[in-house]
């Protein structure tokens, strides 16, 4: 077990360097930091001292050493655009991101794992067709288009949800909540929808597929034959084993919910780190690019990592094959 | 010549599955419609949604033709401009298929080129490609299209950037999609390469490059053909995201993602034609593709059926 671990966390650490060289070289070659710094008035001798200061007559390496170090520390200087910390910037944001994701990801593992064992279960059922053309729309729909013509429907048409914005947050610490406050909770509604639609789509349709490949099995013949309740046999056995494949895709979409947020927050004005991204790509603004950049690998190499981690605590086979053949080794 | 080519056609495996399968049948019509309307937009397109001289604004905000203020010289109503809806889909059409095949092609192009040269000379060069195609799929593709547009951005000065906008959000796409022909490549070059011609190449000292382009390219191109047709849908609807984003297309050449972003303006105050057509022409579009994408996967591999 601890092997494993280690070995997992040796291989994540030449991805988050190689994302790390890219955001380093972002900074250090895309833009002119310094005369963006010093503006419009500067003596040569006033730039020769930021560059001094900044470390950029430093040898390449150097430089690099240097921006993990401030890196692993939150340190990403100051945004181009706001002229603010970014570490400060992103915190702010994060919250409202999170917020927003996490509701997305519930929604879709709620809603989209019970439908999947329905329509797995009864797959001759009007509902499960249903369902099945329903989830059709749902993938070839963009995340953007579901956005508008949920905005269009709830809020022009019928008025019932608000359309941007986060509503009333209340601010516990340094986290700002919006789950606190009815207009919070309201403004949450669409964007998570939006947001969730997909992977719900994605996970029914693989749970079903799942569902299916399992219940042909022997075993499932056999527990019937025991004469188990259906119950039993349907989540007990049948729902159980379709749990790792589950998992991993459930993780992994995990980290598409971060990325896709992009999208729903630019369509719904959510103040989250999504907007803020696109609104710095907008205006080239390299410190924020380069700090998002280095947040969501990290978010991806971490959920890849724990999606392992679980793929062993579920699957006792993978554990066994892995003992043999180290054993064999 | 042509002929007998047309009739062999016609008795094909491919024809004859095409023709049992009315999904195939409807989409494909449904591709052709919007690939001829987009293709034949300035000749058929009722007005030229360009020439600022042909605007009136008080055309402007007309509803569909079949509302009650309806105009029925505009169809799918007009824009805040006075500009035809349906002749701005049109256009935008073009520029979103545009846009969708130049970044299929390329990354086909480097996708095939990666795959090939890792999958027929092995060792560190399979093993370094490969692993960066690995570490980019850990990565969602629309990130990647959004960060390659956002570097590209950067580190060009504002006055270049809007002509070759179209370009920058090309390779984007591209860039951000190759490691899937890569990988699909490689996988049937390792098999391509021990086989017997290949060895009989070799024995007669023929050079690598021109093993691999003449004799093990032609062999490995045939599932390449679906995973393009796969990604077509995919690189029409990630221009559309970019665009609805404001950081693809520019606005003086406007695609079918910019003209919904133009339109949600007005979603508030009730004129929704303006943004929910292009949508639904977006959403034909990329199903219709991808629907026939995924038939022609199952009628090329016979063991499906």
């Amino acid at each position: 077990m601890f092997a494993f671990v280690l070995s997992r966390l040796l291989q994540a650490v030449p991805v988050m360097l190689v994302v790390a060289l890219i955001s380093f070289a972002m900074f250090a070659y895309v833009g002119d930091p310094v005369s963006i710094m010093l503006g419009q008035d500067f003596t040569e001798a006033q730039r020769d001292a930021l560059v001094r200061d900044l470390g950029l007559d430093q040898p390449f390496f150097v430089q690099f050493a240097r921006f993990v170090g401030n890196a692993i520390q939150g340190e990403f200087g100051l945004s181009y655009r706001l002229s603010r910390p970014v570490a400060e910037l992103i915190a702010e944001r994060a919250p409202a991101t999170l917020e927003l994701a996490s509701c997305a990801a519930a929604i879709a593992l709620f809603v989209g794992v019970p439908m999947g064992v329905f329509t797995g279960l009864y797959r001759q059922s009007w509902l499960s067709r249903f369902f099945l053309t329903f989830s059709l729309i749902g993938v070839s729909l963009p995340t953007f288009l579901i956005g508008i013509l949920l905005i269009l429907i709830f809020s022009v048409w019928l008025g019932w949800l608000p359309s941007f914005g986060r509503g009333d947050t209340v601010q516990i610490g340094s986290w700002s909540t919006g789950f606190l406050t009815g207009s919070g909770l309201k403004a949450l509604v669409l964007p998570a929808i939006t947001l969730g639609l997909f992977q719900l789509t994605l996970i029914m349709r693989l749970v079903r597929a799942e569902m299916l490949e399992v219940l042909r099995t022997d075993y499932i013949k056999f527990a019937r034959a025991r004469g188990l309740a259906d119950r039993s046999v349907n989540f007990g056995h049948a729902l159980k084993n379709t749990l790792v494949p589950v998992i991993t895709i459930a993780g992994l979409q995990f980290g598409s919910i971060i990325a896709f947020a992009i999208v729903t927050e630019t369509v719904f004005q959510w103040p989250g780190m999504g907007l803020l991204f696109i609104q710095s790509v907008g205006a080239a603004d390299i410190p924020v690019m380069a700090a998002y950049l280095l947040l969501i690998a990290l978010v991806f190499v971490t959920i890849n990592l724990v999606v392992d981690l679980l793929y062993y605590a579920v699957d006792p086979r993978l554990r066994a094959d892995r003992g043999a053949s180290a054993r064999g080794t | 010549m042509a002929a007998a080519a047309v009739s062999r056609f016609f008795d094909s495996d491919l024809w004859w599955s095409f023709s049992r399968s009315p999904v195939a049948v409807l989409s494909a019509a449904v591709a052709l419609l919007c690939i001829g309307g987009a293709l034949l937009a300035p000749w058929i397109a009722p007005q030229n949604p360009f020439d600022l001289a042909t605007l009136n604004l008080s055309d402007a905000f007309k509803p569909p033709a079949w509302a009650e203020e309806g105009d029925t010289a505009f169809p799918l109503g007009s824009d805040d401009q006075g500009r035809d809806v349906l002749s701005a889909i049109m256009h935008g059409a073009r520029v979103s298929l545009l846009v969708g095949v130049c970044a299929v092609l390329f990354s086909t192009l480097v996708g095939v080129s990666v795959g090939l040269t890792a999958g027929y000379l092995g060792g560190t060069a399979d093993a370094v490609l490969m692993r960066i195609a690995d570490i980019q799929l850990t990565f969602p593709s629309i990130l990647v299209a959004l960060l390659v547009d956002g570097v590209v951005r950067a580190a060009l000065p504002r006055e270049t950037h809007d002509q070759i906008a179209l370009f920058v959000v090309i390779f984007a796409i591209g860039i951000s999609n190759w490691p899937q022909f890569a990988r699909t490549v490689r996988g049937s070059t390792l098999v391509e390469r021990n086989k017997e011609y290949v060895l009989a190449a070799r024995v007669i000292g023929l050079s690598q490059l021109r093993i691999m382009l003449t004799h093990v390219l032609p062999n490995v191109l045939g599932p390449v053909l679906v995973i393009a047709t796969l990604n077509l849908g995919f690189a029409i609807l990630a221009e559309a995201t970019l665009s609805f984003l404001g950081v693809g297309v520019p606005p003086t050449q406007p695609s079918l993602g910019t003209l919904i972003r133009i339109g949600n303006d007005f979603l508030m105050s009730g004129e929704w034609w303006i943004t929910i057509f292009p949508g639904v022409a977006l959403v034909a579009m990329v199903l219709s593709v991808n629907l026939l994408g995924d038939w022609l996967r199952d009628a090329l591999n016979p063991r499906l059926r």
